[in-house]
């Protein structure tokens, strides 16, 4: 793939897809291997919206690219700089309480930003949005739901997701640390402000963490940059993955 | 219905029968219910056969159905004469559960999936336990076992009189 275009517009579209992208197929690791069936198929579920959710996304980046690409290309073609996705969403899965306590962090994240943007100055984008909104809707509940169990549940499980939050939590930094392409889509009354953003978001993280009994850790500075195409190590090795049949068998179909 | 009844109707009556095939196209993850039953054929439009448009509009973003359903659209219309018909995606606005007719519930209550019970519009929807009653007995004694079923568009309930598991199609 040609170097990404600088065009802030491009690349915003970019994060919100590869965002919902690499969790979902991060998710879809669990299928088969969830600790009872009906976890198996919530989380499975859930990986199929996000994936939905990506090619909306994706296709309307290789629109706006112009270069006559697809959804393909960019889903499968591109290297882990080239990907623009929240470092949050590319870390491993853990146990299903690291899970559940990751996808909390973004799925409550997701939905206001995609409330938002259901009324945004970029029409395609807004409508993306007030599809995606519902779906979340259900991410929230589905995990928040677990979170509780488990944060309120024994002295086992309630350790190992403070522990997974813990791990975590410096990760969220980065979903309000705005830059250029921030600012420029804000400018261009697409993007919602991130002070607002972060205030809704721990709003709704703080009601959950209280239910379940959790503490919040406390806010770390700020080391990551997946939306600017930086990474780490862990966006390789699901690439190698998901991307080898393309690289492998260029232009296969099925 | 005979391909030869369908030759028969008067030419302007080509958008009433665009719709009456799209009535035949089932779902295929439902096949109890048509497309149209679902709400997911949004309209026909056109200013007469040649130019004829339909649009479908996806129930989830990632439901693999979408895009079994578009190809049953065409080959239905191409069987029937009309396959120059532009087939389109409308996102905007998005499918919603209140877009199921009366009609396609009832049967959906028949097939033994608990249809949706309250209107999205609604804002207490996702906070309240939403009464869904078991399909097989009628109790609204039922428990959630979990948030997404067999379909991205449905839930896992349990009847705790009877004791049987059962679909809820979500009210999204």
């Amino acid at each position: 793939m040609p170097a990404l275009s600088e065009d802030p517009r491009l690349r915003y579209v970019l994060r919100l897809a590869d965002t919902s992208l690499i969790l979902g197929q991060r998710l879809s690791e669990w299928v088969g291997h969830a600790p009872a069936l009906e976890e198996d198929l919530g989380v499975a579920n859930i990986a199929l919206d996000l994936i939905g959710q990506a090619r909306l996304l994706l296709s309307y980046a290789a629109q706006l690219e112009g270069r006559g690409g697809t959804e393909d290309e960019l889903a499968f073609l591109r290297d882990a700089a080239q990907f623009l996705n929240l470092t949050l969403v590319e870390q491993p899965n853990g146990d299903f309480g690291h899970t559940v306590v990751r996808q909390l962090l973004v799925s409550a994240f997701q939905l206001e930003l995609y409330t938002a943007l259901q009324t945004c100055a970029d029409p395609r984008l807004a409508e993306i949005a007030a599809k995606a909104v519902k779906e979340t809707q259900y991410h929230v509940r589905y995990s928040a739901s677990w979170v509780v169990r488990l944060g309120d549940g024994t002295a086992e499980s309630h350790a190992r997701v403070q522990d997974a939050l813990t791990q975590l939590w410096p990760f969220t930094t980065e979903l309000f640390a705005d830059d250029g392409v921030d600012a420029a889509m804000i400018a261009a009354g697409i993007a919602p402000d991130a002070a607002a953003l972060r205030a809704l978001w721990s709003a709704r993280i703080d009601a959950v963490l209280a239910e379940a009994t959790l503490t919040r850790p406390a806010d770390a500075p700020f080391p990551w940059h997946g939306k600017r195409g930086v990474h780490t190590e862990h966006l390789g090795y699901m690439l190698a993955e998901m991307q080898f049949l393309q690289r492998a068998y260029p232009g296969a179909e099925w | 219905m005979s391909l030869a009844a369908e030759v028969e109707l008067a030419p302007g009556d080509w958008q009433e029968r665009i719709w009456r095939l799209l009535g035949e196209v089932n779902d295929p993850e439902i096949p109890i219910l048509s497309i149209t039953d679902l709400g997911i054929v949004r309209y026909v439009r056109g200013t007469s056969r040649e130019d004829a448009r339909v649009g479908l509009t996806p129930t989830y973003s990632g439901c693999p159905a979408t895009e079994v359903i578009r190809r049953l659209v065409e080959a239905k219309l191409a069987r029937a004469g009309l396959a120059h018909v532009v087939i389109e995606t409308q996102l905007a606005p998005p499918w919603t559960s209140d877009w199921i007719t009366p009609a396609a519930r009832r049967k959906l209550s028949a097939y033994g999936i608990a249809p949706p019970v309250e209107s999205v519009t609604n804002p207490k929807r996702l906070f309240g336990a939403a009464q869904v009653g078991c399909p097989r007995c009628q109790s609204t004694a039922t428990r959630l076992v979990s948030e997404f079923g067999s379909t991205p568009c449905k839930a896992h309930y349990t009847c705790t009189d009877c004791l049987e598991p059962f679909d809820y199609f979500k009210c999204i």
